[in-house]
This record gives C-alpha cells, structure tokens and sequence, in this order.
C-alpha cells in the first residue's frame, strides 16, 4: 500500500477543459469543464445515453476529444496502472480456464512480457486484495461460472491492487446487493479519503455513496454539472443541462427530475 | 509396453522418425496457440488460415517452392490483412471471410493449374490432406525454427495476452498495448496453422489447433495447466495417428495403407468428447 499521505482536497489533478466528443456524427459530450481534486470522491449520475461512460473512456484515452483538452497535473503519474478502471460490462466465457485469483493477479503486473514467477509474496497480495471486496470464498472458482456482482468486485479488487491515483468506476454497484453495495462504497471512500485517490463513480442512484461522496457531476444533454448535490440538483442547473425546463421535486423523500424525457428519480432521503 | 516397442520399431525407419517428431513439434504450437485462438473466440480465424495458406501452398507447387513457405508466407499476409481489418469480434468475422474468399477463389485457379499442367492429383491432395509421411527432411530444421519463434511469441505475450483476452478494456487501462499484443499472437497463430497444414492438411489443421485446446479447456481451470494439457493431447494425437496410420497398411481390404490426417482427426474427437463427458459428469456431481 501506498503510504498514507493526507490528501490535499485542493489539489487539482485532473482537468478536463471545453472537452466535446462526437461518435458516429452525433455530439455526445460538450463544453465539458471539469476539474477533479486529489482524493475526492465525485458520484456521476444522468439518464441512460448521457454520456457517463463516454466521459470515463475521454479520460482513459480510449476516445479521442474532437475539441478540447484533457490534462494531468503535473507530477501525476501518467500511463500504466495510473488509472484504475472498472468497465461497464464484463462478461467472460463460462469456460475460461482462469480463476478468480488469476484475474485479481492480473492487475499487479498484468501488463508486463512473459510470465509471472508467483510465490507467497504475490499470493499474499491477492488473497488481500479479494479480502478487500469479500472475495476470499470464490478465489479458487472459475471466473466464467461467477455471478455479476461477484466479478464486479473482482474487477474493483483488479483495479485496487494496481495501486492507482484515479480509479474511474462504470456503475459498479448495479449488480450488488445491499450489502455488498455497502461494502463496496465504504472500500472506495476509504481509498479516495485515506489513500488519496480519486475515484468517479457512475450511479443511477445517489443513495448508496450519500455518506462519502464529495461532490456530484450530473451530466445531461452532453453538458456536465458539478458541485455538492445540493448545489446541482437545482432546477435552474438541471434545466441548462437538459436544454429546458425540468422541475426538481421532493417526494416522500425522493428527489425527482421532472420535465426530462423521463422522470429521473435521484434519491430517497432516509 | 506394446505400443512402446512398436514407436521403437517405427523409429528405425527415417521417414517415420521424421513424421514423429514433426508432427509432435507441430501439435505442441498447435496446442499451445489453440488455447489462445479458443479463449480469444477466434477459431474462425484460425481455421480460415489454413485455407487461406492454401493458395501460397499451391503457388509454391507449381513454382517448385519448398510447400512450407507458401503456407507461411500467404498465411502470415492472410493474418495480417485478417488483423487490421478487423478490431471487434464481429469485425473480425466479416474480415476473416472476405480474406477467405478471396484466397480461395485464387486457390481453386492455382490448383486447377497444377492438376492441367502435371496431370496429377497427388500436389493438391497432399495440400489439402496434409503429407507428413513426404515431409522432406529439408523442412525439419525451419520448422523447428519457426516453432521455436511461436512458442518464443507466446511465453514473451503470455501475460498481455491472457489480460488481453479476457478483457481488453482493463488491459487497456492497466497499459496493455492491446493491438499490438493481438498482432503478435496473430503471427504465433499463423506458425502453428501454416506448420499443422503441412502436417495435418489444409483442411484439417483446424482438427490440431482447436480440438486439443477446447478438450483442455473443459479439463482444467488454470490456463497454465490447459496450455501444458492441450500441447499433451496433440502430441498424443498426431504419434498414434501416426503409428496407427501406419499400421494400417497391413489392414483388409486394401493393405494400402489410410490417411494419417483421418486418425489424427478422429483421435482429436475422442479427445474432445472424452472431455466433453468429464465435464458432464463432473457438473452433474458438483
Ligand atoms: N461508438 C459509438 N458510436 C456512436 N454513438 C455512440 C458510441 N458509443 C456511444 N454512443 C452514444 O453516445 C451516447 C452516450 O453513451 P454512453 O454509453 O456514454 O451513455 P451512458 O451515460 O453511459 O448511458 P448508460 O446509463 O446507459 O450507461 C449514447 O447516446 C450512445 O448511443
Ligand atoms: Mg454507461
């Protein structure tokens, strides 16, 4: 583990500026400016086709911005395993010969030539980082034969163990049941607020990540807002991101966005 | 112990020798780059490079070229466009087929020729269905050369790829250079088809390079023990392939003696189904 550095809330390590992305002729993504901070945790929450794992691949490097710039801090580690990334959808064949531990494994020096020599060291290694996402009792099964939410945790475990200073997390709670949405949440904040890391985590549903996350980066019609929620889930900002009027209403504690193409519920209060 | 005297006996004669260990250096690739082909879901691939090595075989009879490097030569051009042109799965589908087609179209032409010009049949059968008892000895040394460069490949890819293979995205992120990585299997993959059409025939490499793997798969859960178990299978294929091939001389009612590629081929399915009923029953157990 890296050591504990406090992290320095202030700090801007990633900076997205005037980004817009077109795929297939279509405008995805525009005008986005965002700044993230060393170590905070930013929820990223929109209706289906907004762009949010658009937005992750932008940073990743996987798409290409037509317009605009994304920027590291100086100093930041660039590259290999500087990011940690847990897709959207992973679905591997029933009949993979790899096991659980072999895919955790990989995100220590997956990426390096040739073979890896094990040992306990290694083992060690692993056998915390399933400890981490409670994955100790399926180390050894096939990963082909392994639930949704049970790969899900192994891919946060891969992307962990990569030590990284950005972790971007495509909707890793939408598989998981209540308790491992728990566990999960509570893993993560303790990364981005102990480690230092910056995690962005991709949610339909705000109420899992309420105790830890710093802000919220709604996106909408390609455009992106952000702040604490109080200061995004605001119908004025909403309505500039959808391109017209929405309302914002509180009901029996669940805040939903009226006037969108559909009603996006955000939240229930407890 | 019978089966053992008989290798002994068959050993003493050149061109056996020479078949056993071809063939066994060839099922070794074969089975190692079959994991890969298999995991990665590109057996279609995989099978098409044999046709496609087809046409270069072909060219190289009619020009009096060493067979082997017209399979290499048009089978690695093959893989390549087969490469580039597709990115996706689904891509690479269609990419494997338009390259297919189109080698074979040239493939029907080049064999019509060689059967037109030398009045024989036995060029294009022995492209077609493999001829490792005339492999001439000149081939021995750059097969075991270019089995070396695959096998070389994929212990240099092997962890790249396994990530590579299982999902690409993280890979990417984690700094795999995914592309680049997919290319140089692409190489490794053509060695072992272009060296097992030579061995196996054209149409049957694909016996060679996916059976043994997709039975290994099914018998094994770590992709270090499938490698070893599917080079294990070839290898036992393609040697009893051939001591029954030739032994089949000496079988009613032609004593003429059977196609090597038919035992390999057969011996590969029992294999396949062996595991196939293993993993059944183990299933229903578990
Ligand atoms: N390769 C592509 N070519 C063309 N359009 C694309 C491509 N990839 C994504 N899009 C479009 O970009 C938009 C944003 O997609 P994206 O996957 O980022 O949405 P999302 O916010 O993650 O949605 P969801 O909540 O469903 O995951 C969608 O309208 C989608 O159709
Ligand atoms: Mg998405």
């Amino acid at each position: 583990m890296k050591g504990l550095e406090l992290p320095r809330a202030d700090q801007t390590i990633l900076d997205l500026e005037g980004v817009r992305v077109e795929l297939g002729g279509k405008v995805v993504l525009r005008d986005i400016d965002v700044a993230l901070r060393r170590g905070e945790l930013v929820g990223v929450i929109g209706p289906n086709g907004a762009g949010k794992s658009t937005l992750l691949k932008v940073i990743l490097g996987f798409i290409r911005p037509s317009a605009g710039a994304v920027r590291f801090a100086q100093g930041q580690r660039a590259g290999r395993g500087a990011i940690g990334y847990v897709p959207q959808s992973f679905s591997p064949d029933p009949d993979l010969p790899l096991r659980a531990r072999d895919l955790v494994a990989l995100g220590i020096d997956g990426d390096r030539w040739g073979f890896s020599l094990g040992g306990a060291r290694r083992r060690a290694a692993v056998d915390e980082a399933l400890a981490w996402v409670d994955a100790l009792s399926y180390a050894e099964q096939p990963v082909g034969r392994l639930s949704g939410g049970e790969l899900q945790r192994l891919l946060v475990a891969q992307a962990l163990i990569a030590e990284p200073d950005t972790l971007l997390l495509d909707e890793p709670l939408a598989n998981l049941d209540l308790r491992s949405q728990d566990e999960i949440v509570g893993l993560v904040g303790r990364v981005a607020h102990e480690r230092g890391v910056t995690v962005m985590l991709v949610t339909h549903d705000m109420n899992p990540i309420l105790g830890v996350m710093d802000r919220l980066l709604y996106l909408a019609g390609g455009r992106a807002a952000l702040g604490t929620p109080d200061e995004v889930v605001r119908a004025e900002v909403l309505g500039a991101l959808y391109g017209h009027h929405v309302d914002v209403l509180r009901v029996h504690g669940r805040i939903l966005v009226v006037g969108a193409a559909e009603v996006e519920s955000l939240t229930c209060e407890a | 112990m019978a089966l053992l005297t008989l290798v002994r006996d068959l050993l003493q004669t050149p061109a056996v020798a020479t078949a056993l260990w071809i063939g066994s250096i060839v099922a070794v690739v074969s089975g190692c780059a079959g994991v890969f082909t298999v995991v990665r879901g590109q057996s279609f691939a995989g099978h098409a490079l044999g046709d496609v090595g087809s046409t270069g075989a072909a060219a190289a009879y009619l020009t009096a070229v060493q067979p082997l490097y017209g399979f290499l030569g048009i089978g690695l051009l093959g893989g390549l466009a087969i490469d580039r042109l597709g990115n996706r799965a689904r891509e690479r589908d269609v990419a494997t087929g338009i390259v297919l087609s189109l080698t074979m179209g040239l493939s029907a032409l080049l064999l019509f020729l060689i059967t037109e010009q030398t009045s024989a049949t036995g060029g294009p059968l022995s492209i077609l269905f493999g001829s490792i008892f005339t492999v001439a000895p000149a081939v021995t040394l750059p097969v075991e050369l270019f089995s070396l460069l695959a096998l070389g490949l994929l212990a240099v890819l092997y962890r790249p790829l396994v990530f590579a293979s299982l999902s690409p995205e993280t890979a990417r992120a984690r700094g795999v250079r995914v592309g680049l990585v997919g290319t140089l299997f692409m190489v490794a993959l053509v060695i072992a088809v272009e060296e097992s059409s030579l061995v196996a025939g054209a149409l049957l490499s694909t016996a060679l390079l996916i059976g043994p793997a997709a039975a290994a798969v099914n018998w094994t859960r770590q992709i270090g023990h499938t490698l070893a178990l599917s080079a294990f299978l070839g290898v036992a294929a393609v040697v009893l392939g051939i001591v029954l091939s030739y032994e089949s001389y000496f079988w009613p009612p032609l004593h003429r003696g059977w196609p090597v590629s038919f035992f390999i081929v057969m011996l590969v399915l029992v294999e396949y189904i062996a595991s196939r009923l293993w993993r059944r029953r183990r299933e229903a157990t578990a």
